[in-house]
C-alpha cells in the first residue's frame, strides 16, 4: 500500500457543496480515474481517504490537501498525477502530488492554521474599514456565540490584513487558527466587524503546517 | 434579467439557503452549448426539486437526444424549495435553467415531465417563477412552446389548459418530430396557433385547445369534441418498436440525491398484466434490450460517472429473458469496486433469491418483494397469483442465505377487499417474520409497506370506486394494532394523499380549475408530506361546487364515456372491460408472453413491428387471424 497527498484547488460551483459532498466527489473522481483505492476492513469497505480540513459551504480553496491510499506498492506520484489528470473533474484542479510515508501523522493533525481571502461584494470607505479593523485588532478578546455556545474569537486570529484591490473594492488576509477545538471562521470576523457576512466571497487559499 | 445580473444577485443569496448546490448546475457531463450557436432552445424540466429530478429517467433520455442534434440545445430546470422560491420572488429572479441560467421564459420550448399527479400544482409554480402565463390561451409568440410528457398524461384532461401540447406516449422519436414542426414554424413567422395545428399532425400529440368535452347533468362525459380539422378523435400512444441505445454520460450530481446511480432500463413494457397497473398498462408492448447493449451500457457509463450504483430498471425483472446472463455478467463488470447493483421488482420464488446472491457485495440492503395482497383470492382479482406456501418458501430461502430484513409491499383498498383480506396481510407478515425467526433467530427483521390502491385511468380497474377516508382509516388502525412488536415495522400512506392522487388520477377538465385555485391558495410540493395542505384542496372543489367524491368513490357504470377516452394507449377499451369483469369472477389470466389475449397492441402497432423486425419487440406470434373471443366467454 502507498499513501499520496494531493493538493488542489477547490474551485466553482463547488463551492456550494458540503464536506461530506466533497468526499463523494473525490471517491468517484478516483473511480473514474482508475486509480486503485485501498479500501477500508470490515462490513462496510470504504475507500481510504482523507481531506485535510473541513471547508464551509460557499467557501472556494487553494492549496487545498488529501490524503489518498493505493493498494499496490507499485504507483508512484507520477502515475497517479497521470491518472488524475486524464480524468475530468468540474471545479477540481489538481496542482500536485507528493508521496507520503503511510506511518506519517493524518493528514487533519498537521494543520495548525488556515489562511483565507475575504472579498467584499460591495463598494467599501477604505478608510472607515481600516478604523473598524485597528479596533477590532486592539480587543484583547471578542466574545462571540455560535451553535448556542459562546467562544473568544480574539485569540484565534493570528494575523489580519487589509488589501485594496481596485477602487472601492477591497479584500481581507487572514490567518486563522485551525487546530482542533480552536477553528477561526472569517465569516465571524466579518460579521463582528459591521459588515453582512453573505455580502462577501470567501477563499481558503492555504495551511500553516505543523513540522 | 440580464445574465451578470442573475449571477451576481445569485451569489448572495445562494449562501443563505439550504442546500445551494442545487441551484448551480455545473456538474460532471452537463452539456453546455452557446446559446448563439443552435436554431432552437429546449428547457427540459422536473417539477420538482433538483434532489428527485435529476435522477429522472426520462428527462436523461430527451437531454441526450435533443443535445446530439447540432442545431438544438437542452437545459434542465428545476424548481426550487420553498427557502429558495422566497429569496427567488423577493429578489425579483427568474427560474432560470441550470447550464446557462438563461431565464425559461427565452426559450423556444419548455417540456415539463409528469411521471405522476401530485406534480400538478408544482407546474404553476414553475410557469409562475417562469414569468410565462398558465393557461396556453394566454400565452403569446413572446412565449416558449409549453409541453407535457410522462406516465401522468395519459389522462391530460385535468392539466389540459395548463399545456399548449401534450407527448401521449414514449418521447425519443417524436421529440425531434416537434422540434422541426417549432422550426419550420418559427421561419415561417406565422401564428401561434399555426404551430399547434401543425403539432396536432404528429402521431401522439394531443393539443389539449382543440378539444372541448361536453358533459351530463350528472358531471360524467357525453362527447369529446373536436374543435380543429387536425385534431383527431384519438390520440394514438407513440412508441418506439425497439429501444435505442441507453444514455451513459449520465449527469453527476456533486450533491446527495435520491438515486445516486446508473440507471439502464433493460426492458420496457409488462407482459403480466396486473389489473391494478398503470405502468404495466400504458407501457406496452414489452420490448427487452439485449445483454450485450446492457452490459457495454453498464461498463460505459460506469466509466463516464464513477457512481456506486447500478440499477437495471424494468416493470419486472425476472421476466427480462435472460436476466441470469444478464445478472452474471454485470456482476462480473462490477466486482472490483464495492459497487451495488439494484434488480427491482423481482417475482416470488426462489429463482430471484439466486440472482441476488449473483450481486456480491449487494447484500447490505433488505430483500423486497411485492406480494400486494395477502390472500388467494384477493390475489386472482387483481391478477398477481402467487401462492402463500410459495412465498413462506421464498422468504425461508431469503432468511436462511444472509439477509436479516425482508421488505413486502402490500396495497388496501383493492377492489371488493374486506377487513378479513386486511387482516391476512398482518398474518402474512407475522408468518413470514416467523420463518425468519426459524432460520436466524431475532434477526430477522421484517418491514410491511402497505400503500393504498389508487384506481387508474387505462387500467382495468379504472371503473371501481377507491376506498373511502372511513374505510382507509379503519384498514390502516388494524395494521398498526397488528403490526407492531419488535422486528415488524409498518408503513403507510396518509389516506388524504391517496384521495388527492385519486381524484387527480381520474380527473376531467374541470378539475383545471380546482388545481389552479389550490396553487393560487398556496397549494405546492403536494407529494412532499410537510408541504401537502388537504385543507387547501377542499376549499378549492367547494369554491367550483365541484365534489371530490365524484371523481374518488364513485363506482363508474361500464358504459361510461371517460375524460380519457380519446387518448388511446393501444390497449383496447373493451380488453380492459373484459379483464375488469374476469376480476369480478376472480379468473386470472396468464403472462401473456405465452399466448396473445389480444390487448389491442399487435393489431393498433402491426406496422410498426413490421418494420423492424427482429425478437426484442416480446409479444408472441399471433395466427394470422386472431380467434376473436367473446368477451362472455372471457368473462
Amino acid at each position: 500500500m502507498r499513501r499520496f497527498r494531493i493538493q488542489y484547488n477547490k474551485e466553482s460551483p463547488l463551492q456550494y457543496i458540503g464536506n461530506l459532498d466533497l468526499h463523494k466527489v473525490w471517491e468517484r473522481y478516483l473511480r473514474r480515474a482508475h486509480i486503485p483505492v485501498a479500501y477500508s476492513q470490515g462490513f462496510h469497505p470504504q475507500p481510504k481517504i482523507q481531506q485535510a480540513a473541513p471547508l464551509p459551504l460557499g467557501f472556494l480553496s487553494q492549496n487545498d490537501l488529501i490524503d489518498v491510499w493505493v493498494e499496490p506498492d507499485t504507483w508512484t506520484e507520477n502515475v497517479f498525477l497521470t491518472h488524475l489528470q486524464a480524468t475530468q473533474q468540474p471545479g477540481i484542479q489538481i496542482l500536485s502530488v507528493s508521496s507520503v510515508p503511510l506511518n506519517s501523522p493524518s493528514l487533519p493533525t498537521l494543520i495548525q492554521s488556515s489562511l483565507y481571502r475575504v472579498i467584499l461584494l460591495d463598494p467599501v470607505n477604505l478608510s472607515e474599514l481600516n478604523h473598524r479593523l485597528s479596533l477590532l485588532v486592539a480587543r484583547d478578546s471578542i466574545i462571540r456565540s455560535r451553535r448556542n455556545k459562546t467562544y473568544d474569537l480574539r485569540p484565534l486570529i493570528e494575523k489580519i490584513e487589509l488589501i485594496p484591490l481596485q477602487e472601492d473594492c477591497v479584500a481581507f488576509e487572514m490567518q486563522l487558527s485551525a487546530r482542533e477545538g480552536a477553528t477561526g471562521r472569517p465569516e465571524e470576523i466579518i460579521s463582528e466587524m459591521g459588515i453582512d457576512p453573505y455580502a462577501a466571497r470567501y477563499i481558503r487559499t492555504g495551511f500553516i503546517m505543523r513540522e | 434579467m440580464e445574465r451578470n445580473t442573475l449571477l451576481e444577485r445569485l451569489e448572495r443569496i445562494l449562501p443563505t439557503v439550504e442546500k445551494p448546490g442545487r441551484y448551480v448546475g455545473g456538474e460532471l457531463n452537463q452539456i453546455y452549448k452557446e446559446w448563439n450557436s443552435v436554431k432552437t432552445h429546449v428547457a427540459l424540466a422536473f417539477p420538482d426539486i433538483y434532489d428527485i429530478g435529476v435522477p429522472n429517467l426520462g428527462l436523461t433520455i430527451l437531454y441526450h437526444i435533443l443535445n446530439e442534434r447540432p442545431d438544438v440545445l437542452a437545459e434542465r430546470v428545476y424548481l426550487p424549495w420553498v427557502d429558495m422560491e422566497a429569496a427567488m420572488r423577493r429578489e425579483g429572479l427568474p427560474l432560470y435553467a441550470l447550464e446557462s441560467k438563461t431565464p425559461v421564459k427565452q426559450f423556444d420550448i419548455l417540456g415539463i415531465t409528469l411521471p405522476y399527479e401530485t406534480l400538478y400544482t408544482n407546474v404553476l409554480n414553475l410557469l409562475d417563477l417562469a414569468g410565462i402565463p398558465l393557461r396556453s390561451s394566454e400565452r403569446t409568440i413572446n412565449d416558449p412552446l409549453v409541453i407535457a410528457g410522462g406516465h401522468a398524461v395519459f389522462n391530460p384532461e385535468p392539466i389540459a389548459p395548463f399545456f399548449d401540447a401534450i407527448v401521449i406516449g414514449e418521447g425519443e422519436e417524436i421529440i425531434l418530430e416537434i422540434i422541426n414542426a417549432y422550426q419550420e414554424w418559427k421561419t415561417a413567422s406565422s401564428p401561434r396557433v399555426n404551430l399547434l395545428a401543425e403539432l396536432a399532425k404528429i402521431e401522439g400529440i394531443y393539443i389539449p385547445s382543440f378539444y372541448e368535452p361536453e358533459y351530463h347533468e350528472d358531471g360524467t362525459i357525453r362527447s369529446i369534441h373536436s374543435l380543429h380539422p387536425n385534431a383527431s378523435l384519438q390520440i394514438k400512444k407513440r412508441l418506439v418498436a425497439q429501444l435505442p441505445k441507453p444514455p451513459t454520460r449520465f449527469i453527476v450530481p456533486s450533491i446527495g440525491v435520491v438515486h445516486n446511480r446508473v440507471s439502464v432500463e433493460i426492458m420496457r413494457g409488462c407482459t403480466r398484466g396486473c389489473r391494478f397497473c398503470h405502468a404495466g398498462m400504458v407501457t406496452r408492448p414489452v420490448r427487452e434490450r439485449s445483454v450485450d447493449e446492457i452490459v457495454s451500457a453498464v461498463r460505459e457509463a460506469l466509466d463516464a460517472t464513477g457512481f456506486e450504483e447500478v440499477a437495471l430498471l424494468s416493470l419486472s425483472s425476472s421476466d427480462y429473458t435472460h436476466i441470469l446472463d444478464l445478472v452474471s455478467r454485470v456482476a462480473d463488470e462490477t466486482s472490483e469496486h464495492y459497487l451495488t447493483i439494484s434488480l427491482p421488482s423481482l417475482r416470488i420464488e426462489s429463482f430471484s433469491v439466486k440472482l441476488m446472491e449473483k450481486l456480491r457485495g449487494s447484500r447490505q440492503g433488505g430483500f423486497t418483494l411485492a406480494p400486494e395482497a395477502a390472500t388467494e383470492r384477493m390475489r386472482n382479482i387483481i391478477n398477481k397469483p402467487i401462492s402463500t406456501r410459495q412465498l413462506l418458501d421464498t422468504a425461508r430461502e431469503i432468511y436462511s442465505r444472509g439477509w436479516t430484513n425482508i421488505k413486502l409491499y402490500f396495497m388496501i383498498g383493492h377492489p371488493s377487499e374486506t377487513i378479513a383480506d386486511v387482516q391476512a396481510i398482518a398474518d402474512l407478515c407475522k408468518d413470514v417474520l416467523a420463518e425468519g425467526r426459524k432460520v436466524i433467530g431475532k434477526r430477522a427483521t421484517l418491514h410491511a409497506g402497505v400503500s393504498t390502491f389508487v384506481p387508474k385511468p387505462h387500467t382495468p380497474f379504472q371503473w371501481v370506486a377507491c376506498d373511502t377516508l372511513d374505510q382507509i382509516e379503519a384498514k390502516q388502525s388494524l395494521l398498526k394494532r397488528e403490526l407492531r412488536g419488535p422486528g415488524l415495522k409498518l408503513t403507510w400512506n396518509n389516506p388524504h394523499e391517496t384521495l388527492m392522487e385519486a381524484w387527480l388520477s381520474r380527473g376531467d377538465r374541470r378539475l383545471a380549475n380546482v388545481i389552479e385555485t389550490a396553487w393560487r391558495l398556496g397549494a405546492k410540493f403536494d407529494a412532499w408530506q410537510d408541504q401537502f395542505n388537504f385543507e387547501i384542496w377542499q376549499k378549492a372543489f367547494s369554491i367550483h361546487r365541484l365534489d371530490p367524491s365524484f371523481y374518488t368513490h364513485r363506482q363508474r357504470a361500464e358504459d361510461e364515456i371517460f375524460p380519457w377516452d380519446h387518448i388511446f394507449t393501444g390497449v383496447r377499451k373493451a380488453y380492459l372491460l373484459s379483464e375488469y369483469r374476469a376480476s369480478l369472477l376472480e379468473k386470472t389470466q396468464n403472462d401473456c408472453r405465452q399466448g396473445c389475449f389480444a390487448c389491442g397492441i399487435l393489431p393498433k402497432y402491426a406496422d410498426l413491428r413490421r418494420n423492424h423486425p427482429g425478437n426484442h419487440w416480446k409479444c408472441p406470434e399471433v395466427p394470422r387471424r386472431p380467434v376473436k373471443v367473446p368477451m362472455e366467454q372471457i368473462a
